[in-house]
């Protein structure tokens, strides 16, 4: 039971994670039109940055701005530079784009940083564990994670549920075209949302990087579950990025916890932990494709 | 007149080749992407004994060739087609993964060249599939894994819980270590390209067994022992590892989570002997700002064995010399001894090791014994030359 | 049109003394480049003839060149083990047999993919054939008796009556008889009233529906086609690199044959052949004159991108004076 509670916050951990990701995706996915495969770079440029300036400075805190700063001025950048020419294009013109930037950034993140991942560390005070119920301790770190995810959340909702911007942003998911037709000067928006989209990768990258590591190519390796987040979720809904982000933490984890033990019940040890993490690992794209052959737009999708 | 002079030493240029052009070597290795701190180790492994011997390997001068597969096993095979067929190199090396040595290694040898491996000994290629144009410089994969499994059993350890990711040299891994510590083993399978081990961790604990093993490289590896840490299982449940999950990088990015496991190798930095001291000492002058690993004592070693070779044959133009040359592996490795077993891979010792703090809290490996001597691998059996 | 089959007819002509050509200007290993760049072609043609000619966004190509790439990995295995493939197909490494059943095997398993993913459309229909090709991934890396991750070295290549398929040239003059038909009859497709049907679908689903076109089906077919396509491509890649991994049927490589159809012109004939050209040249020249070659090849990716509409095709045509 205790073994049970301290999966499903393993879960809840990975979830938020992958929520913070998603959400940007999901909104530049939703709004903008735009397919952004370049959103891990942003994520890992967050951690390079963000641990480069706690390192240099001895504060993990002053690498929060760091790593917000830099993500959040890339995503600026790639906006201005790169995407805005875009929108009018193809989606396949657009993954063509943002391919060319993974491969810039990984090679630019090499000639800064060197090959070698990152030494990084906990913030004092946050490198132990607390004794949640008697014989679960966790990582004190992690529940922070949890805390910084539920509180970005809950942000997001005010800021679209009850600002200006939010509005607009709402309405832009549902109906982009009217948007521009109704005189709103949509670019100032494009840029807003970027930004932020970008603004939250860098943030997931930085409190990823004292559990993880700090490496070329990281952000690639969490890209392709963020997109499987977006879809589940339905595009553009930032309630759907949250659920599925929560939903597919927990399958994940909770598959590849449980599932080897529950299969030796049935069969010899061996056969059942090499089969139960074979389908552990395809759970999620199980989960994907279950979903969209049930609901094709997505849990929250919009039907138009 | 002038020209007339520059003509006739040109002419006496033309005439000695072995002078006028260096012996090349080709190098086909993985420098992109996350495991590309591996290629580039290598590779300077290799680059730092040539230049020791100031552009020589042997006393025959040498330019190494280098080329990035991606880790695509297509391209590594394109790299050595036109190594051997456009600039007619007739000595490769390089490869780092097993998958992109399938594709290549066999390319090689059938084309007459010879290849010597700085990393990766995949059993399809120990066994039934050896060459006698195939060398093994570092290790037969399953070796690392059972030195882990004998360490384990030389500490006293009966109950172990083993991690490692679902693929085959993750399974290889596993039955490596277990073949070796002859105790109870807990296997516990890991995803490809999982980041996140807090599953795992609970798992771990609630297992009760009193040695961890797990094996995942580079990345994977890092996010482990960082977990390892947080979870509170560092001094908790004692930890072996093989050495590509400890290699001086991880420690590096680790930091004071790796204080107190203990590691299994060939070869480690402190080693008392007189070639891996002038190494060591090299490498410290020439990348003050990078460790040495494993992987570039490897390249290191592949390159001195290259020299002794060269210093018999003086060259490259007879395969036949330079295959038997190098079979004797007549070279001061620093590891210690070192001979080819039937299948051209090495029979060598296995060392334990121990992490501890060193200067101002950094953890470095100090080696503590010998766990195995002069082993070779259980594929050599199948070797027929 | 004249002009057109003229040009044809020299290109045929070039590429067909290409390895004389390779030998006189002392490249002989430009010859295997253009070997894969013809394998990967057919590949990056297949996918277009969804992606670009039926507008569907597959992303799970991937699946269909390494199912390719294993039945002959797999016949192989089992010719040299002399053993039964499931206790029921015998081994063999006659390429008239492993190419054709390459061919039925990605063609079985696509019309399986197809008729659940076409239940979808647009973004989510890119993400469920991610899924299933993730999972098939899975599953070979799974296959311990097959290599697992380190895939199957296929130590001898298939062969033909008569033909010594270990000379390099004999192999690329047969793939590129093969490439041939494969373009003539994928012509023959795309300007069939099939092909018609195919583009009016991609216009406009609701109105071809609405003249009784059975959407669905006509969309499953094209899809089972440009898998089967894929999986020949993937059988004579396994052929030429002697080896098949899990390694062929990773999201990446789906995602690079996705980039060669798009740097060469989404929804061309030609376009993905230039596309495969110019991508593997590219990785290859980049990569021999520097270690830090992926960044210009991103930068260039860039610069095509927002320099051209629809890809080098566009640029060929815009060069050559339009048609």
């Amino acid at each position: 039971m205790i073994l049970f509670v301290e999966q499903v916050l393993n879960g809840l951990q990975y979830g938020v994670m992958l929520f913070l990701l998603a959400a940007g995706l999901t909104l530049i996915f939703g709004i903008m039109g735009v397919i952004n495969l370049a959103h891990g770079s942003l994520y890992m440029i967050g951690a390079y940055a963000g641990t480069y300036v706690a390192a240099q400075t001895g504060s993990f805190w002053l690498g929060v701005p760091a790593a917000l700063a830099a993500a959040a001025l890339t995503g600026f950048a790639i906006e201005a530079l790169v995407v805005r020419r875009l929108y009018a294009r193809d989606h396949l013109d657009q993954v063509l784009a943002t391919f060319g930037l993974i491969l810039t950034f990984n090679q630019s993140i090499i000639l800064l940083f060197g090959r070698q991942p990152l030494f990084t560390q906990l913030p004092a005070g946050l490198d132990g564990s607390v004794m949640l119920l008697p014989g679960l301790p966790y990582p004190t770190y992690r529940l922070l994670m949890i805390a910084v995810g539920l509180l970005v959340a809950v942000g997001l909702y005010f800021l679209i549920n009850r600002t200006r911007i939010g509005m607009l942003v709402r309405a832009g998911a549902t109906n982009r075209e009217m948007v521009r037709a109704l005189g709103v000067d949509i670019r100032l928006l494009y840029t807003l949302v970027f930004g932020l989209g970008a603004l939250l990768a860098g943030l997931a990258g930085f409190m990823a990087a004292p559990i993880l590591a700090v490496q070329v190519g990281m952000g690639e390796q969490i890209l392709l579950a963020t997109f499987v987040v977006v879809v589940i979720g339905g595009v553009g809904s930032i309630r759907g990025a949250f659920v599925a982000g929560i939903l597919l933490g927990l399958v994940d984890t909770l598959l590849r916890a449980f599932l080897p033990s529950l299969l030796r019940q049935v069969m010899p040890g061996s056969e059942a932990d090499a089969l139960g993490i074979g389908i552990a690992s395809m759970g999620i794209y199980l989960l994907m494709a279950i979903v969209l052959l049930v609901r094709p737009k997505g849990l929250f999708g919009a039907t138009a | 007149m002038k020209s007339l002079l520059t003509a006739a030493s040109l002419l006496a240029l033309m005439a000695l080749p072995g002078l006028a052009e260096p012996v090349k070597i080709g190098m086909i290795t993985t420098l992109s992407g996350p495991p590309g701190y591996l290629g580039e180790q290598i590779r300077d492994g290799m680059q730092l004994a040539i230049d020791m011997e100031g552009g020589k390997l042997g006393g025959v001068e040498v330019a190494l060739v280098v080329e990035d597969d991606g880790l695509k096993p297509g391209n590594g095979l394109q790299i050595a087609d036109k190594f051997m067929n456009e600039d007619g190199i007739k000595l490769l090396t390089g490869i780092v993964f097993s998958n992109v040595a399938g594709a290549t290694v066999p390319e090689i040898v059938d084309n007459g060249a010879i290849y010597i491996s700085p990393n990766a000994g995949p059993s399809n290629l120990a066994g039934a599939g050896c060459n006698p144009n195939y060398f093994v410089v570092s290790w037969q994969n399953d070796a690392l894994h059972e030195a882990s499994g004998a360490a384990a059993k030389k500490l006293g350890y009966t109950k172990a819980v083993a991690l490692a990711p679902n693929y085959q040299a993750g399974k290889d891994a596993i039955a490596g270590f277990a073949r070796e510590f002859g105790g109870e083993v807990t296997e516990i399978y890991t995803a490809l390209d999982q980041t996140d081990f807090a599953p795992e961790m609970a798992q771990i604990r609630a297992a009760g067994a009193d040695v961890v093993f797990q094996f995942h490289p580079g990345g994977q590896g890092i996010a482990f022992l960082k977990q390892y840490q947080q979870a509170g299982l560092l001094g908790a449940v004692p930890m072996v590892l093989s050495e590509p999950s400890l290699d001086a990088v991880i420690l590096n990015a680790v930091g004071e989570a790796a204080i107190g496991l203990r590691g299994t190798t060939h070869w480690n930095h402190d080693f008392d002997n007189a070639a891996s001291k002038a190494m060591v000492e090299a490498w410290a002058a020439k990348y003050p700002d990078r460790p040495l690993t494993t992987y570039g004592q490897q390249g290191y070693d592949t390159a001195r064995l290259i020299a002794s070779a060269l210093a018999k044959t003086g060259g490259v133009d007879d395969i036949d010399a330079l295959r038997a040359a190098l079979r004797e592996a007549d070279f001061e490795s620093t590891r210690g001894a070192f001979s080819f077993g039937p299948n051209q891979h090495p029979v060598q010792d296995w060392f334990l090791t121990e992490i501890v703090a060193g200067d101002g809290g950094k953890p470095v490996a100090v080696t503590r014994e010998k766990l195995r001597e002069q082993v070779g691998d259980v594929y050599a059996a199948e070797c027929k030359m | 049109m004249t002009r057109h089959r003229i040009l044809g007819l020299g290109l045929l002509l070039v590429l067909a003394l290409m390895p004389v050509l390779t030998d006189l200007a002392g490249q002989p290993a430009f010859l295997s480049l253009m070997t894969r760049i013809l394998i990967y072609g057919m590949a990056a043609a297949s996918l277009n003839f969804v992606l670009g000619f039926g507008g569907m966004v597959s992303f799970g190509h991937a699946a269909f060149f390494g199912i390719g790439g294993y039945v002959v990995g797999f016949l192989f295995f089992h010719q040299t083990e002399g053993t039964l493939f499931l206790g029921l197909i015998p081994g063999t490494s006659q390429l008239l047999i492993t190419l054709p059943a390459a061919v039925l095997v990605s063609g079985l398993v696509a019309a399986l993919i197809g008729t659940l993913a076409l239940r979808t459309g647009g973004v989510q229909f890119i993400m469920i054939t991610l899924a299933f090709a993730q999972m098939i991934f899975f599953f070979f890396v799974s296959l311990k008796t097959y290599g697992g991750e380190d895939g199957i070295i296929i130590r001898r290549a298939n062969e033909l009556p008569f033909l010594n398929m270990r000379d390099k040239a004999t192999f690329y003059w047969v793939v590129l008889a093969i490439t041939t038909l494969f373009f003539l009859g994928l012509r023959r497709v795309v300007n069939s009233s099939f092909g018609a049907v195919l583009d009016g679908l991609r216009q406009n689903e609701r109105r071809m529906a609405a003249l009784g076109v059975p959407a669905f089906r006509y969309k499953l077919y094209a899809f089972v086609l440009s898998g089967m396509g894929t999986g020949l491509a993937g059988a004579l890649m396994a052929n030429f690199l002697r080896f098949a991994s899990p390694d062929m049927l990773h999201w990446t490589k789906s995602g690079e044959l996705m980039v060669m159809v798009i740097l060469g012109g989404v929804g061309t004939l030609f376009g993905p052949f230039l596309g495969a050209g110019a991508f593997m040249v590219l990785e290859s020249v980049l990569s021999s004159w520097s270690e830090h070659w992926p960044l210009a090849l991103g930068l260039i990716l860039l610069v095509v991108v927002l320099g051209t509409k629809g890809g080098l095709m566009a640029l060929v045509s815009r060069l050559g004076g339009r048609k």
